[in-house]
């Protein structure tokens, strides 16, 4: 017992004196503000991150879950900009922060937020009801084309991910569809399992349990490569037995939402360096990668010149199609 | 009877000493959230997330459900002795609810709600049991314009049976409309009626009215009054609470209906709110002449309560079968359920039997944990109304202005707090009822989302609400509901007209 204390306090000594000397640590409880309400996917994804924190003892000082998902989580980014340079403040979110100032008058910029790091990337399907006519994704566009507008395709919100990539189908496949924008992805989901729509573009995870119970199949995932290898999920098919909707025919090679983390702008490099090494620690953790495998999201970490490398790519080519569709605000 | 056997194994897994444990310590939680009005079930609940992390599905889902078992009944309690409503489910409680506490009889509103609530909480667990299969294939079935007829029902079974001036209601309803489209609608993705203001980006938050109407408002009333409460003389004998519950038997109709307008809303997404409103409507249409409704009568506690505890129990079917919160501490908990790696959908029943049955074996325990509990409280609480006002007065300011603001921790929220207890003292000064404005808010921005994916589905046509057995038949019955009562009271008149001519 006594042998522990004085590793312990040695050990002490040694962490705040290299504290002191070479890098910034938290010095009040840090804020986990998030972009969205109270059981959404970005909720869970820093709910996740806090659970991993407090198992491994990531970080000495607490953490506080907020959210503040008004307004599509522009209510969490307006918050940002109004503690400039608090270095006590992490915002969670997707690609939202800077997709959403460009179809929507916003209080904020994405000048306002630096990125600290992307920990995962969900996928996007196109799932349609187990008993469709349709045995892949070729023959789903063209029925579409037979009935341009009339088959309907649900989706979470308006102008959001989901109704980017259903306008980016249309713009490359010259099918069209008629959206119907829903509250959150688990109900379009169920929506898609009673017949009320014909087909979505949800998350693996917010189709999950319909697909196991075979209610629903997927046709095809936006990536450029399958997705990980899994146990049959629903028959003997798993995710990795998925195809990629560019063997389907579909001209889409990759549409994919970063797991997002966020500072205030005005923070000093070492203070991002701290929690773009705290999210990297956490990211290597087994709880981490059991989250990522639960919720079939495709784990990447992503940080530094990366980072801005793919929010540059996925910027421009998603304010394309909002060009295209006559979206961009003002 | 297969479920029976599931259900026993269920017990196996609920009745440990740690299991019965949590859920004591869950149920108290639950009560203090569910008291302080705003800080509520949804946020309670997420405050306890991160503790379940390490604690194995079947504890965590114990613990979690039975703290928003217990923030359930405790919001009945602040809502029948200071006409502030602790959750948004126990508004419909206050109609009834406060003036009979006002009346000194606190003990017997208190006992009511809370046996009733207790009685409609079993009915839940009883039909989840029994129909789960088939509940989770029924709720399928539901698309944008069977949501819009649910809404539309409730709206109408409210309405419908008003007792004030029409205009009024209308313009109280339409007020309620109104602000139920502030901030950033999901089918258009354009913010409405923020008028630049990033305050209200999220909307008018529902909580944060409802304490400023009934809270606020009551005070001024009572501060106008004289510096007393109104008729506070309440006696306080546990031979009261007996005595009430011996009474309970008498008001088995509206029990049952207020069940199964429960356990409806419940399963169907309305959520407990909606059912808590409809119920008091139908009750105040279908219940014997006797003391009139909103100044103290039995059914007006019994009928909201059992609704709301019917349903929110209720509730817990969708999400787990189909992954579809229908109440906002619903979506908290499934959000917990796939952090514990635990996949909510059809094939949930089959591949974690023991954690379902589990979690539904503990509802039958927990609900009369909580009910024990809370009758405890009783005279403690009954006792509060016999402190002077001078005392009582400001700590209930307190409470609604702390409320107010745990609801989203903004101090824009404090200001529409003093607004709307301005707009409620007014309200009732003028006598609009401030019902109507209440519901339109809950309801309005649901009703009006499903209303608009129905037409983006139909393009444009009113037929598609006619368009199946079960979403005509719902449309059909709420028409009735506000036609028939109308046509009832216009023959009533032509006939007393017929024979004061006769007699002429």
């Amino acid at each position: 017992m006594k042998k522990t204390s004085i590793t312990l306090a040695v050990a002490a000594t040694l962490l705040s004196t290299v504290g002191a000397f070479a890098q910034w640590v938290p010095e009040r409880p840090v804020e986990f503000v998030v972009a969205s309400g109270p059981g959404g996917g970005t909720d869970n994804f820093a709910r996740t991150i806090q659970s991993v924190i407090a198992q491994h003892n990531l970080m000495d000082q607490s953490v506080v879950v907020l959210n503040k998902g008004a307004g599509s989580g522009a209510e969490a980014f307006i918050y940002a900009k109004a503690n400039n340079a608090n270095p006590h403040k992490l915002i969670f979110g997707t690609n939202n922060v800077y997709l959403l100032p460009h179809v929507a008058k916003m209080a904020y910029t994405s000048e306002d937020l630096v990125p600290v790091a992307a920990l995962a990337l969900d996928e996007f399907l196109i799932w349609v009801k187990a008993d469709a006519p349709y045995a892949d994704a070729a023959e789903f566009i063209a029925a579409a084309k037979a009935n341009p507008g009339s088959l309907p395709v649900g989706g979470s919100q308006s102008k959001d991910t989901d109704e980017t990539l259903v306008a980016l189908i249309e713009q490359k496949t010259g099918a069209e569809f008629k959206y119907v924008p829903y509250n959150g992805g688990g109900e379009v989901g169920v929506q898609l399992a009673g017949g009320h729509i014909a087909a979505n573009v949800n998350n693996p995870n917010e189709n999950l349990g319909q697909w196991q119970a075979g209610a629903i199949k997927p046709l095809c995932v936006f990536s450029d490569q399958r997705m990980a290898e899994s146990d049959p999920v629903h028959g003997d098919t798993g995710w990795h037995d998925i195809a990629t909707c560019t063997e389907a025919g579909i001209d889409i090679s990759s549409y994919q939402m970063p797991r997002t983390v966020w500072l205030p702008a005005g923070v000093s490099d070492e203070q991002l360096a701290f929690y773009v090494d705290l999210m990297q620690k956490v990211s290597e953790t087994p709880e981490w990668q059991e989250y990522v495998a639960n919720t079939s999201q495709t784990g990447r970490f992503l940080a530094g010149e990366e980072l801005s490398a793919f929010i540059d790519n996925s910027e421009t080519s998603t304010v394309e199609v909002f060009k295209a569709e006559g979206w961009t605000a003002q | 009877m297969e479920n029976f056997g599931l259900l026993m194994e269920g017990f196996q897994v609920a009745i440990t000493p740690t299991h019965l444990a949590i859920m004591v310590i869950g149920v108290m939680l639950g009560l203090v959230v569910g008291v302080l009005p705003g800080l509520g079930a949804p946020n309670g609940v997420s405050l306890l997330i991160p503790l379940t992390f390490t604690m194995d599905p079947v504890s965590a889902i114990i613990l979690l459900a039975s703290m928003y078992w217990g923030a359930l009944f405790g919001g009945s309690t602040t809502s029948i002795l200071f006409n502030i409503p602790g959750e948004p489910s126990s508004v419909a409680t206050t109609f009834d609810g406060y003036p009979m506490a006002q009346k000194g009889q606190s003990t017997r509103a208190l006992t009511l709600a809370f046996m009733s609530a207790g009685i409609g909480a079993l009915v839940g667990v009883v039909v989840i049991t029994l129909l789960s299969t088939w509940a989770a294939g029924f709720a399928l079935r539901f698309g944008a314009p069977e949501y819009f007829s649910v809404y539309f029902l409730a709206f109408c079974a409210f309405i419908g049976m008003g007792s004030s001036a029409p205009l009024k209601t209308i313009i109280s309803l339409l007020v309620g409309l109104a602000l139920s489209t502030v901030g950033m609608d999901t089918i258009t993705g354009t913010l409405r009626l923020t008028y630049g203001l990033n305050e209200l980006m999220g909307g008018v938050s529902f909580l944060v009215v409802v304490i400023g109407l009934f809270g606020i408002g009551e005070i001024l009333m009572t501060v106008q009054d004289g510096l007393h409460f109104r008729g506070v003389a309440s006696r306080i004998d546990l031979r009261d609470v007996f005595r009430t519950i011996a009474e309970l038997p008498r008001y088995w109709a509206t029990l049952l209906r207020s069940s199964a307008i429960g356990v409806w809303m419940g399963i169907t997404p309305g959520g407990p709110t909606a059912a808590s409103f409809m119920s008091y409507g139908v009750a105040r249409q279908w219940s014997r002449p006797g003391e009139p409704f909103g100044k103290g009568r039995p059914e007006g506690i019994v009928a909201p309560e059992t609704a709301d505890h019917s349903a929110g129990t209720c509730a817990m079917l969708p999400m787990l079968a189909l992954g579809v919160p229908s109440s906002a501490t619903a979506a908290v908990m499934m959000g917990g359920l796939m952090i514990w790696g635990l996949t909510p959908g059809p094939m949930l029943f089959a591949t974690k039997p023991d954690f379902v049955w589990g979690l539904i074996a503990s509802m039958y325990i927990s609900n009369i944990v909580a009910v024990v509990l809370v009758m405890a409280t009783v005279p403690l609480f009954a006792a509060l109304l016999r402190i002077p006002f001078a005392v009582i007065g400001p700590v209930i300011v307190a409470i609604c202005f702390v409320g107010a603001y745990t609801v989203s921790n903004a101090t824009f929220d404090l200001w529409l707090v003093l607004l709307f207890g301005v707009i409620g003292y007014v309200f009732s000064k003028l006598s609009y009822p401030l019902a109507p404005l209440v519901l339109a808010m809950v309801l309005g921005h649901k009703a009006e989302n499903s209303f608009h994916q129905s037409m983006i589905l139909s393009d444009g046509s009113l037929d598609v609400f006619w368009s199946n057995p079960l979403v005509g038949s719902i449309m059909t019955l709420a028409l009735l509901l506000v036609i028939v009562p109308q046509v009832v009271k216009l023959i009533g008149r032509l006939r007393s007209r017929g024979t004061l001519r006769s007699v002429h």
